[in-house]
């Protein structure tokens, strides 16, 4: 069956979390409303509950990860679950092993929660629509299609510093066409209902049709970026250049790069963000980097608190409200 | 051989656009009336057609039988017997087998296999350049001399135009027809419709210009040299306005569309359906509806099955890793006449796209009916509607993202060279 919504149970409970796309903005607001209370756990002197013990979380990066591997390592460890990481570039699909016979295999060793990266977009949804029905899939970034967990730390950390989202203004900066943490970022504000959703980028990097998702374009930074509230930054990958999008990084940095002089374009309070990882005089300025309105690290602290409840929820263990 | 007379059903010969309520006799393979019984007729099995069309049997310009080099995903017998369960009673295989078909003891394997398969006509189209690489001509003479009705690049794309230019001049020094894919490569390394759902969905996309630049080019060529260019499977609304317009300056242009680009649009991709991973991609209703029209007006010459049968581990990947490609040949009649049944064209013009169409773009002697032309018949019930249910296809494909959809009319009866070949 291919469905959409393959990411619910029958009776809409969350079973897999494999996009904000179609999540609603009140299931993402429970686990909002969840993480905070686990955000509570983590300032603790003893980090730990006990709500996916006897659980067994796989981490199975097929693609390189530092920040995201280790925040879901220690999420699924503070939930006292027992966590397995698996090394893909020594592993058995090195060999030739299929996608879904790794799976399969890792199932047949009572594996119950799979956090999952892949470069293919859909490869969480695949092994979602293959795996039993006690078996749980996160998806950790699929292709350029979604980053969920990473789009609802981020709507996380800004509904932390602008609790009214329904009046705030976000510019999303940077290579979007290439972005999981971007689309899924769109859904989700959207989703919450947030004021205004801006992008800026040179064409070469503008995904068709964003318009259509409700979000106004801009190729001038300086305008984009007036009066906004929230800056949320993309990463600038090398390949980009490569593949003739773009002339230089410098180039970029000229164009579209975030310094002190045009954050002072955005409203005096606003807050930069970036899911990392930086590439300092590229995309972003280090004074705007480690500056007073950056709240980068603060999104990595976060990471784990919304790891940690959106594997509760997959699992059952969380209370959940009734229905979708 | 027995004769054969059919009797009472509604004969469509689509190239004349004879419509009318007759009995068909069928004598030494070949037909030996429409109508009154010719004098002296001997002894005979008759076929009751009642309430069915009988027309000449599909003529399907590009069908993969994976044989020679890919038997895990089919072969001559058992895609030429899904051929026929499709009411297709020929069908030509693209030159991308293994080896390609660009020495006539390929082509003289693949006719051999057909014929012990006894089952649907089956033309391999040859290589228009040797090994397929766009950089020497394939020995198109001997190819067209092994029986060859055209020569082609299957999806590959000749890169140097100068060589490209020269293989258009050669065949049409040896006038066959040369049948070019529609996609620039270099725009064409996505894996979808460059547009909204494509975008959603993080799947690299394959812009429209991929097919228009590769068919401008083309156009380009055959003014300058003259040369019979179909080409194949077309996609978008800007491509078809760039054929027509090559059309009514007078250049022996022709194009075919694939059956499902007239059914499905880039929404079947929701959810990451492989089966749904296709060459050219699934574009926008817009294109959609283009396309139906061109087929409509004979803008659009044929309608083809596309068939590219899988082994169901294809298909079992993310999508952009899964073998893009479907099973059409036992869909294609359906498709067509799911068009109709639109109100898109009429039932002789619709039939036309799948028999006289193609036959005259490959200058076969068939695709139509009347004396003494060979007695390849199709004879289906319009009437009764057929879901689509690829775990019964006769295909070792079983993929289509038209599984679940119920198509207008039923094959009966398939004769080829007078003989019934259906089950």
């Amino acid at each position: 069956m291919v469905d959409g919504d393959i990411q619910f149970a029958p009776d809409g409970r969350l079973r897999h979390c494999l996009t904000t796309e179609g999540m609603g903005g009140e299931r993402i607001t429970e686990i909002l409303d969840l993480a905070e209370s686990f955000a509570g756990v983590n300032d603790k002197t003893i980090k730990k509950v006990p709500l996916l013990r006897g659980h067994t979380v796989v981490n199975l990066f097929f693609e390189s990860s530092t920040r995201t591997r280790s925040t879901f390592e220690l999420a699924a460890k503070r939930l006292s679950a027992d966590v397995l990481n698996i090394d893909v570039q020594r592993s058995a699909t090195s060999k030739g092993e299929s996608l879904l016979d790794t799976i399969a295999n890792l199932q047949a060793m009572q594996c119950d929660l799979f956090v999952m990266r892949h470069p293919e977009s859909g490869a969480a949804n695949l092994v979602a629509r293959h795996v039993d029905d006690d078996v749980h899939v996160i998806n950790a970034g699929d292709g350029l299609h979604a980053h969920p967990t990473q789009a609802l730390l981020d709507v996380f950390t800004m509904r932390r510093h602008k609790p009214d989202l329904s009046e705030r203004s976000v510019a999303i900066v940077g290579d979007l066409r290439h972005s999981r943490v971007a689309r899924s970022e769109i859904h989700a504000l959207r989703a919450l209902g947030v004021g205004e959703i801006r992008a800026i980028a040179p064409r070469t990097l503008l995904p068709v049709d964003l318009e259509g998702l409700g979000v106004r374009v801009y190729e001038d930074i300086d305008a984009g970026l007036a009066d906004v509230d929230i800056v949320v930054m993309l990463r600038l990958q090398r390949e980009r250049m490569e593949h003739a999008l773009l002339p230089s990084s410098s180039e970029y940095f000229a164009g579209w790069g975030l310094t002190p002089e045009r954050l002072a374009r955005a409203r005096p309070d606003a807050i930069v963000m970036h899911p990392g990882p930086t590439n300092r005089g590229v995309e972003i300025d280090s004074r705007v980097a480690d500056g007073p309105q950056s709240v980068i690290l603060e999104q990595v602290t976060n990471g784990i608190a919304i790891r940690m409840a959106v594997m509760a929820l997959v699992a059952g263990t969380a209370p959940q409200r009734e229905g979708r | 051989m027995t004769a054969l007379r059919i009797t009472g059903g509604r004969v469509i010969d689509p190239g004349s656009g004879h419509d009318t309520e007759a009995d068909v006799w069928i004598d030494g393979g070949r037909i030996a009336a429409i109508g009154a019984a010719p004098a002296s007729f001997p002894s005979h099995d008759r076929i009751d057609a009642a309430g069915c069309i009988v027309c000449p049997g599909l003529v399907d310009l590009s069908a993969r039988m994976r044989e020679p080099g890919e038997r895990h995903k089919g072969t001559i017998a058992s895609e030429s017997r899904a051929a026929i369960a499709g009411g297709i009673t020929t069908v030509c295989c693209p030159p991308d087998t293994a080896p390609v078909i660009d020495a006539p003891a390929t082509v003289e394997l693949i006719r051999q296999r057909a014929i012990e398969a006894d089952q649907a006509r089956v033309y391999p189209i040859g290589a228009l350049t040797a090994g397929l690489d766009g950089q020497y001509l394939a020995p198109m003479r001997a190819l067209a001399r092994a029986g060859c009705p055209a020569m082609g690049q299957a999806d590959r794309d000749v890169d140097d135009s100068h060589v490209l230019r020269s293989a258009l001049t050669y065949a049409a020094t040896i006038d066959r027809p040369v049948i070019l894919p529609a996609c620039t490569p270099s725009l064409g390394h996505g894996c979808a419709h460059e547009g909204t759902v494509a975008s959603g969905l993080g799947l690299p996309g394959i812009p429209v210009a991929a097919e228009t630049t590769a068919v401008a080019r083309i156009i380009a060529l055959v003014a300058d040299t003259g040369a019979r260019v179909h080409i194949g499977r077309l996609s978008s609304a800007a491509a078809v306005d760039l054929l027509a317009r090559a059309k009514a300056d007078g250049l022996p242009v022709s194009a075919d569309v694939a059956a499902h680009q007239l059914e499905l649009t880039e929404s079947a991709l929701t959810g990451f359906d492989a089966r749904a991973h296709l060459r050219p991609p699934l574009r926008s209703t817009g294109d959609r509806d283009a396309l139906r029209e061109a087929v409509a007006a004979g803008v659009i010459d044929a309608i083809c099955s596309d068939h590219r049968p899988h082994e169901p581990d294809a298909k079992r990947r993310p999508f952009e890793a899964s073998d893009p490609g479907l099973s059409g040949l036992e869909t294609l009649l359906g498709l067509v006449l799911a068009r109709v049944a639109a109100g898109d064209c009429d039932l002789v013009t619709a039939l036309a796209r799948v028999t006289a169409g193609p036959a005259r773009i490959l200058d076969l002697d068939l695709g139509h009916l009347r004396p003494n032309a060979p007695a390849d018949l199709c004879i289906f019930d319009p009437d009764t509607e057929t879901a689509v249910e690829p775990d019964r296809f006769v295909s070792r494909g079983h993929d289509t993202p038209l599984a679940g959809h119920t198509l207008p009319g039923r094959v009966r009866t398939v004769l080829v060279d007078g003989r019934i070949r259906s089950d």
